[in-house]
């Protein structure tokens, strides 16, 4: 079974990485919209410094959703998904390697652009380590929910826009805890309890998700 | 809306009926299948022992991709069972994964990956034990004569070349149950002919095939269903014509 996990792993990775320009794509949206924020707000490092923790995970998760679409689209698209359901590997499984794989690509370049686009943000010091933390933790978990959302969507017409409205309001507890450690930190307050309610929240999407993104796929197959 | 009568059953009439020795490997009962409003086939009955094929014959939409789908348990039978040594298929989809290889009519290449690599993913995907899934793959490559397409990406392939590719990924993972939608699509003469070979060996092998097909496929002994048999409207009627209940066939 991780033998499976691991293949399926590599082989994503495979295409992405030959498909370069989609990961590419995301992180230059994460970057461009980040550097869009002062010159909305202005310059003033007050206001920026007040809501760079805001900034950048609502656009972190606005990245990684923009992405979701080619977690399963493709597979549809061209049978593949066919024969995935159809393996003696248990479909969940091989959910988890394409969650992994998709977080690998998106989630994790997002997570080393955040700390830089910080510092453009004129984020406090004090506060680069939980960010980096609180999205390692959460950027997992906003794949995994996408996962689900992606599965869903399969076959329906315009399943962009109704991408975005199943998944966004499932990120916001995500969005809520991330913002709030990274605040906390700054401000020099404890920080700890956040950060645990992510992990728990990683966790819990970690048990939950690939089954539930594994039954929506068998439905979009039926 | 076609007034042209379909050809009346043969010999494929009285083959739900016939009786088998043993216990089949592989069974459908009464099974129905249901696409949108529409109820393409019901109380179609098969088994199948080692060695077995059955040729799925009727025109387009007579419901063949449907029961293939049906067979490969993609698509979950609106009505009836299907069986593997007696035990509903439902119960264990990993085993039944295991021992089952379909090939629709998507091909399921990806462009970017070369032709070893599209075929070797499957390979360890479907037959974990393979010692040298490398050597599978460049054998069942040989077989189509595509062994010096290996390292070409998947998106500079003709038609006929992408199905090659699809059958190889059979032959590097052979399964017991073969379920072929339309194989022979784009492939060339010698291409059937090495695709026959093939079905002739898993047959050997005591594999089971199912296929469907509008060209001569030569299926020695191979059992024909026209799915026409099983539709609930036999002439082709039109879609107003469908009235589900009146057919009263019982589910599960």
């Amino acid at each position: 079974m991780g033998r499976s996990l691991w293949t399926v792993i590599r082989r994503d990775l495979r295409l992405a990485l030959r498909q370069g320009s989609d990961s590419l794509m995301v992180v230059t949206f994460f970057v461009l919209c980040v550097v869009l924020f002062p010159f909305g707000v202005g310059p003033e490092s007050g206001v920026l410094e007040r809501i760079s923790a805001g900034i950048l995970w609502v656009t972190a998760l606005l990245a990684c959703m923009l992405s979701l679409d080619r977690l399963f689209q493709q597979e549809y698209e061209d049978g593949s998904l066919d024969l995935l359901t159809l393996s003696p590997v248990p479909l969940p499984v091989l959910v988890l390697g394409k969650v992994v794989a998709h977080w690998l690509t998106t989630g994790l370049p997002i997570l080393l652009a955040a700390p830089v686009l910080a510092v453009l943000l004129h984020m406090n010091g004090d506060g680069f380590a939980v960010l980096v933390a609180a999205m390692a933790l959460g950027t997992p978990t906003l794949s995994l929910i996408g996962a689900v959302g992606a599965a869903l969507v399969l076959g329906a017409r315009r399943g962009g826009v109704l991408l975005s409205l199943l998944v966004l309001p499932l990120y916001i507890p995500v969005l809520v805890f991330g913002v709030s450690a990274v605040d906390a930190a700054v401000m020099d307050f404890g920080f700890r309890a956040q950060l645990l309610i992510l992990g728990a929240m990683l966790l819990g999407a970690l048990a939950l998700c690939p089954w539930a993104a594994a039954a929506a796929l068998r439905q979009a197959v039926d | 809306m076609s007034t042209q009568p379909i050809e009346p059953p043969v010999e494929a009439a009285a083959l739900p009926s016939a009786p088998s020795p043993a216990a089949p490997l592989f069974a459908g009962q009464g099974l129905g299948c249901i696409r949108g409003d529409r109820v393409v086939f019901r109380g179609l009955n098969f088994a199948c022992q080692p060695g077995d094929a059955l040729l799925l014959l009727g025109r387009n939409g007579s419901g063949k991709s449907s029961f293939l789908r049906v067979m490969a348990a993609l698509v979950a039978p609106a009505a009836g069972q299907l069986l593997w040594q007696g035990q509903p298929v439902q119960d264990d989809r990993e085993a039944h994964g295991l021992r089952t290889r379909y090939l629709g009519h998507a091909d399921a290449i990806k462009p970017v990956l070369t032709v070893a690599e599209n075929v070797s993913f499957w390979v360890r995907l479907w037959a974990p034990e393979t010692s040298d899934v490398e050597a599978a793959v460049h054998q069942a490559l040989e077989l189509f004569d595509m062994g010096r397409l290996a390292d070409v990406p998947g998106r500079f392939l003709s038609a006929g070349q992408k199905r090659r590719v699809n059958l190889a990924r059979l032959f590097a993972a052979p399964g017991q149950v073969w379920l072929l939608d339309e194989p022979t699509t784009a492939l060339d003469k010698a291409s059937i002919a090495v695709l026959e070979d093939q079905i002739a060996a898993h047959r050997a092998r005591g594999g089971i095939v199912a296929l469907s097909t509008h060209t001569d496929v030569v299926l020695p002994a191979a059992r024909a269903f026209h799915m026409e048999d099983f539709s609930p409207h036999r002439e082709g009627l039109t879609e107003n014509d469908d009235d589900d209940s009146a057919f009263g066939w019982t589910e599960g």
